[in-house]
């Protein structure tokens, strides 16, 4: 074995702190001598995926199950999105079956003492690392997030890996926590306007597209919001898999800048938008919240809403985490989205909920749920900017 | 055959192999053990009881549970050799506890194929 534990890491090993623990470093020594770490490093914050009852099924919840007979964070550990709003399910239109056993993956998460609020934000909602600081998080876009915009150190981990960070507070050395699998790879020269989530969306999906995991590094981005950056994220991990990008002036890395240049004009913008639009596609679904939305992203939506009424046979879902929620009820942001009727919905999404079969067609601002809409509940997308969105509920 | 430890356990049977990698989310169900994944060469064979024999893993990070479902439903494989395993397949081996090797040169390895896997030392033997 190359990789070298220290005598806390040993005990963990053997078993002295329990099954789960012992389980736990398993796999995260596998993973390490698998890509030839040198060590375990400690990290101080996880983020698990993998929480929706509609992925894991009756096998990953035993498997949480049996992890919880002994398993304790060691790490702040929120959770990803669940398949629904662990409170209101029900006027979604949420089975009481489905209900019950997402009930009992995030009663067996609480058992482990992770906090459970089910957002794929972590870092709008209190579990933020700071530039330069060793974290386990799956969820793509947060850890595309993480690495790329605050500057953390992450891995893509997977469920089971994510977990067993949590509950050892360490994950092997290897990959994107080490600088030199950081360094920007190719450049992309921006020579086009950008403006709102969609916009940036559709550059991700450009960039992941042509980029795969080559590293990239962005010019020609004059201003952007955190919003944007989140949306952009989101998309350029689940249609390339990147795991980090540099954005030159606006994101924290330190990086050489490759000599290799792309070019995006507005012309490969629109080529996506087609792409990401179904011929004949009849909306009867709008999402707005994939990634999760911000506070101001409610609090813009509201003031669309106010006082309009949302058109007959349209269901639109505005998801966001729990925090993000209650301060929306408390600012009356809340109200003024359901009087009209449409819903905000805390802790899901449209990419992870129980949806197949239930629409024909999704209207989002995001590019990544569109991806999965299409591939996982078989509807027909749109992507629109969140007026556009909000504009074809009403009408 | 001498390749790599990916976790324990020492089993002989009979060898599955394909130069196709696999997915298990989406590509194998979870109860019965057999490949769904449409266009496979394995599509319609059940992997459950056999010693499997891969390329290496894709796709979808839930596929480790599904490892976990078949390992629960008696149906999973006895044993995994890969050429180089995939952390999805990896954390799905150490959580069901299957035994499972890579670094395998897996062309040498023909279905029906009686062959001894040694994790704990990383050897695989052809026996006949």
């Amino acid at each position: 074995m190359v990789l070298q534990l220290a005598p806390e890491e040993k005990k963990m090993l053997n078993g002295e702190y329990g099954k789960a623990a012992q389980k736990s470093m398993e796999i995260i020594i596998a993973l390490g001598e698998i890509y030839g770490a040198k060590r375990l490093i400690p990290v101080s914050s996880v983020q698990i995926a993998g929480v929706s009852y509609d992925n894991l099924g009756e096998a990953g919840l035993e498997y949480l199950s049996e992890m919880a007979e002994d398993g304790q964070t060691r790490v702040l550990t929120t959770l990803n999105p669940a398949g629904m709003d662990m409170v209101e399910w029900k006027k979604h239109g949420i089975s009481r079956d489905f209900a019950k056993n997402q009930q009992r993956v995030v009663d067996a998460f609480e058992r482990m003492g992770v906090v459970t609020t089910c957002t794929c934000t972590p870092y709008l909602i209190g579990n933020l690392p700071h530039y330069g600081e060793h974290i386990a998080w799956a969820e793509s876009s947060a850890v595309c997030f993480a690495n790329s915009v605050i500057g953390a150190y992450t891995n893509r981990e997977g469920g089971p890996s994510a977990l067993a960070a949590a509950l050892t507070g360490v994950t092997a050395e290897y990959g994107f926590h080490l600088d030199e699998n950081r360094v920007a790879q190719v450049k992309y020269e921006i020579q086009a306007e950008l403006k709102g989530t969609n916009d940036f969306g559709l550059l991700g999906q450009v960039i992941g597209n042509r980029t795969g995991k080559a590293i990239p590094y962005i010019t020609g981005v004059k201003k952007v919001t955190t919003e944007e950056l989140k949306s952009f994220s989101a998309s350029i991990a689940t249609y390339g898999g990147i795991a980090i990008f540099h954005m030159e002036g606006i994101t924290p890395n330190r990086t050489t800048v490759p000599e290799k240049t792309e070019v995006v004009t507005k012309k490969d913008l629109r080529r996506a938008k087609t792409e990401l639009d179904d011929d004949e596609a009849e909306i009867d679904f709008i999402s707005v919240g994939c990634p999760h939305a911000s506070i101001k992203e409610i609090a813009e939506i509201a003031n669309m809403l106010k006082g309009k009424t949302v058109a007959e046979g349209k269901t639109v879902w505005i998801t966001t985490a729990k925090p993000t929620k209650d301060l929306a009820i408390k600012m009356g942001y809340y109200d003024q989205i359901e009087q009209a009727g449409a819903y905000l919905v805390a802790d899901a999404c449209c990419a992870v909920a129980p949806l197949k079969g239930r629409f024909k067609g999704l209207m989002t601002d995001s590019a990544k749920a569109c991806f999965y809409a299409r591939g996982k509940n078989k509807f027909k997308t749109e992507i629109r900017t969140v007026e556009e969105c909000i504009r074809e509920a009403l009408s | 055959m001498q390749g790599r430890k990916i976790f324990k356990g020492r089993v002989v049977g009979e060898a599955l192999v394909t130069g196709e990698d696999i997915s298990f989310y989406g590509g194998c169900d979870p109860e019965t053990g057999e490949i769904v994944e449409k266009g496979h060469n394995l599509e319609g064979k059940s992997i459950s009881g056999k010693i499997l024999v891969f390329p290496s893993g894709k796709g979808s990070t839930v596929g480790s549970y599904v490892l976990y479902a078949l390992k629960r439903a008696e149906k999973a494989p006895l044993a995994i050799v890969n050429r180089i395993m995939d952390p999805i397949v990896a954390v799905g081996c150490i959580i069901s506890e299957i035994p499972a090797v890579d670094e395998i040169e897996i062309e040498k390895i023909k279905t029906g194929q009686r062959i001894e896997v040694d994790a704990d030392n990383g050897v695989v033997t052809p026996i006949e």
